[in-house]
């Protein structure tokens, strides 16, 4: 590449000549909807850290959850206006600072995950869009010198009974002079106008003419990029590295030591990587050299054949067990599995002597500044995470070290200048944090009538929250409550029950993936019912629903699927359909899938996904959610996983870890229940049900069980 | 120097004509619409227009676009207006949108081929382009709506 200065002239010539403006700055989220300066210049009401809204009658919304995918720069702003009356059409967003006023009201920090952003923002919202309309009347009563209670509120407008209108924009200035109300009165849910309704996303222009700003699009004047060689095995550390050719290399500005590694620091990505590419780096042994995933499956598989830590137990199973007409045991298997967002980790640094300013898409903004500030040696408030767009999360982007925050921290200061850490796709496959592998093992059984008699699972993996400062989640118990999430509440009537877990003492670093624990759970539990069913020669659907006789709302989305998939109805010769149920992130959600198997190859031909969320937001959002919950399933459940041997990772990129595409994606049909119950979560719940829907259906076409993915015909039984 | 057109525009750029051509587009043109997901040509999140067909700017070497003329996400139209576009917006098709642009991008090239695609086509077109977040059933809607408005003469 060329030289610095003659970039930064082409630079400015192209800028130039495509009208300028484009290439200087960037602007987070939203902005593109109305230029931000303008906004801002035209701001005068912020009644709450929440809404600010111009005299231009713009109304913007701060959201404290991040947008990565899910919705949520559309579904909390619609919780504001709906109580505010705002303009639809004047509505737009911004991602809140870190601030203690943004945190989430249940976990008390400022946090995307959890499937919780709608319900724990739904009072949240409303009540700082209610707050703000009571002043703008308050402002029209006062002008119009008449009683507040005589003046109604429509699309951006305060009217009294004679329809003299006012906008917002028009009392903002004389509202941000009133004190915001103690106390609010919330809409009754029947007037609704916005919240339950389709309404269509505010982010998607951004997103399809190139101007959504995501991590990796940010750009500071100055900037440069690293890039970091890290360790071929977790646990190893760098021993001495050799730099003698790639600091020769073009637009190389520095090659230092980091803690996770060697960072070399380039004019632009390219040189970077190439320059990493001519580093040799001598690694320190690690104690997980000879690592593999197939011999920890087998010590997994040993570690299952000894009772674990009671994690529930009603009655006696194993009693039971030994008595009972008809038994079966088996043993279920998932692989670790990586996040894979389409974007690959980034983060951005300017670090100054007393402030540090970092632009990342991350999900976990109070720790990450707690973390970050930490290694800057400076105060927290000296910290400040703008959150850029999530190009995907499904909790990747929440770490409990902040890793790819805190590494782009310790760059910066060697860096000195503002710098932009990159992750190849093969640094951000192969730097950690996994879904856990898992083993159940399961072992249940039937009485006479085919009625089950007893259920003991035993569950061998690793924990997330042991030694994270999230252990405290643990609250003392000998088992880690997201290994065992969706088990530890298995729904099903069964007399004697069992639920054991064991640790597993292995040093891959793991984490939340999208469903956490239910992603397994879901699986083990959801085809292990469905043998009992067949156990007892009965249908597997029926089977679940008398099962079920004290939980409506189980039954509710087992119903709605089975009724919607045609559940029994007669299919094209070669397809078969499956049945799953499970409870998750406080929603209910049930699949029927339609597969066939041809020459050991599947095809998944149809999905139908159920849910019970409680009282919804915008149900086009929700069916969103589903199809891409079953699709992210289906990936997992036919494709995915990840291996090790000699302590090596075996997948690199979507060669070797792929994804459902276009061509291999089913019809997705996706039903909402109607009701009144607490919003739930939506994110996470249209996951787990798919890998066991989809090979309970494989059994229904072939007679063939599946106990581990990804499904490989020549692995079932 | 390397000379090619960028969205209708001629650039000038003296940059190692290795280098591939999404890194030129991102970094020294400032076009971060085009994004980096793979770096081996299998996800398609790269996907630009070279001389109109739809090549992965992530394994091109800029050296390939001398003399041409690329379209990126920047130049599918100035205002929303490609019939793809507004049926992206009707079919409220992006979730996280970080692979939307190469979506977009592997379309056109379809639409243009093929202005009245079956499933068929769609998935021959688009099977390069990998969608995280499983945007793949609205894609195909849509795909099927822009058909049906340039039918229409809704085109611009």
């Amino acid at each position: 590449m060329s030289a610095p200065q003659i970039e930064r002239r082409e630079f400015l010539k192209f800028s130039l000549a495509a009208g300028g403006g484009l290439l200087i700055g960037f602007s987070l989220p939203g902005a593109d909807m109305f230029a931000t300066a303008q906004a801002q210049s035209t701001t005068v009401f912020m009644p709450n850290a929440f809404l600010r809204i111009g005299t231009d009658d713009r109304v913007t919304v701060i959201v404290n959850h991040s947008e990565m995918g899910q919705g949520v720069y559309t579904a909390l702003p619609m919780l504001l206006a709906e109580e505010l009356d705002a303009d639809w059409n004047k509505i737009g967003f911004e991602s809140a600072p870190v601030d203690p006023k943004y945190n989430h009201p249940v976990f008390g920090m400022q946090i995307t995950g959890g499937s919780s952003s709608v319900w724990s923002a739904f009072e949240q919202y409303r009540k700082a869009g209610a707050a703000a309309r009571g002043m703008l009347i308050a402002a029209a009563a006062q002008q119009w010198n008449v009683n507040p209670a005589t003046l109604r509120t429509d699309s951006g407008a305060v009217f009294d009974g004679t329809n003299r209108k006012l906008t917002y924009g028009q009392l903002a200035e004389a509202a941000a002079k009133l004190t915001p109300p103690a106390e609010v009165t919330l809409k009754d849910p029947k007037t609704f106008k916005l919240i339950g309704k389709p309404v269509k996303r505010l982010d998607t222009s951004e997103k399809i003419n190139g101007k959504a700003v995501f991590g990796l699009d940010v750009k500071m004047p100055g900037m440069l990029t690293a890039v970091v060689a890290r360790p071929p095995i977790f646990g190893a550390t760098m021993k001495s590295f050799d730099d003698s050719r790639a600091r020769t290399m073009p637009g190389v500005r520095k090659i230092a030591a980091v803690p996770s590694g060697v960072a070399v620091i380039a004019d632009s990505f390219w040189q970077a990587k190439m320059a990493r590419e001519a580093l040799h780096v001598d690694w320190d042994d690690s104690a997980m050299r000879t690592f593999s995933t197939n011999q920890m499956m087998q010590q997994f598989r040993e570690q299952a054949k000894s009772p674990g830590t009671n994690v529930r137990r009603e009655g006696d199973p194993d009693a039971a067990f030994a008595q009972a007409a008809k038994k079966i045991e088996a043993v279920y298997e998932v692989p670790y599995l990586p996040h894979a967002m389409m974007e690959p980790l980034n983060c951005a640094v300017d670090l100054r002597a007393d402030t540090c300013e970092i632009w990342t898409g991350t999900q976990f903004q109070t720790v990450d500044r707690a973390n970050a500030a930490k290694i800057a040696g400076l105060p927290p408030e000296r910290v400040q995470i703008h959150t850029t767009y999530l190009g995907g999360g499904f909790g990747r982007r929440a770490n409990p070290q902040s890793d790819f925050v805190v590494e782009a921290v310790h760059v910066a200061k060697v860096a000195g200048a503002p710098v932009k850490v990159v992750w190849t796709r093969e640094d951000d496959m192969q730097g950690g944090w996994y879904r856990p592998a898992f083993l159940h093992a399961i072992a249940g059984s039937i009485d006479s009538n085919g009625n089950p008699v007893s259920w003991r699972s035993r569950l061998v993996g690793q924990s997330i929250f042991a030694g994270t400062m999230f252990e405290a989640m643990m609250k003392g118990k000998e088992y880690d409550p997201a290994s065992v999430e969706g088990v530890d509440d298995l729904p099903y009537a069964i007399p004697n029950l069992a639920v054991e877990s064991h640790k597993a003492d292995v040093k891959v670093p793991v984490q939340w993936w999208r469903s956490v624990g239910h992603s397994h759970t879901g699986f083990a539990t959801e085809c292990f019912i469905d043998e009992l069913a067949v156990l007892a020669q009965k249908d597997p659907y029926q089977f679940r629903r008398a099962l079920l006789p004290k939980h409506p709302r189980h039954l509710a989305v087992l119903d709605l699927a089975a009724q919607k998939a045609g559940w029994g109805k007669p299919l094209p010769k070669g397809r078969a359909r499956g049945i799953a149920v499970h409870f998750a992130f406080e929603s209910y959600n049930a699949q029927v899938a339609e597969v066939s198997v041809d020459d050991g190859k599947i095809r998944v031909h149809r999905i139908v996904s159920a849910v019970d969320c409680g009282r919804y937001v915008n149900p086009g959002i929700i069916a969103a959610q589903l199809e891409g919950g079953a699709i992210f399933g289906a990936s997992a459940a036919l494709f995915q996983e990840f291996t090790f041997e000699n302590g090596r990772l075996q997948q690199t990129n979507f060669h070797t870890f792929p994804m459902m595409r276009m061509n291999e994606c089913p019809e997705i049909e996706t039903h909402i229940v109607e009701n009144n119950e607490k919003s739930g979560g939506i994110g996470e719940p249209g996951v787990p049900c798919t890998a066991p829907a989809i090979a309970n259906a494989v059994f229904a076409a072939t007679g063939k069980r599946i106990r581990k993915l990804p499904i490989r015909m020549t692995e079932a039984v | 120097m390397l000379s090619f057109i960028v969205n209708k525009q001629r650039v000038n750029l003296d940059v190692d004509p290795s280098t591939p051509l999404l890194w030129v587009l991102r970094e020294n043109l400032g076009l971060t619409g085009t994004k980096y997901g793979c770096g081996m040509a299998q996800c398609g999140a790269c996907t630009v227009h070279l001389n109109g067909e739809a090549v992965r700017s992530c394994v091109a070497p800029v050296s390939r676009a001398a003399g041409k003329e690329v379209t990126t996400i920047e130049g599918l139209s100035p205002d929303l207006s490609h019939p793809l576009q507004r049926a992206w917006i009707a079919e409220d098709v992006p979730q996280c949108g970080y692979c939307q642009s190469g979506q977009l991008m592997s379309a056109a090239v379809l639409l243009r081929e093929k202005p009245q695609p079956t499933d068929e086509d769609i998935d021959e077109a688009m099977t390069g382009n990998i969608c995280r977040c499983g945007t793949y059933p609205r894609i195909r809607k849509a795909i099927h709506r822009a058909a049906g408005m340039m039918t229409k003469g809704e085109a611009r």
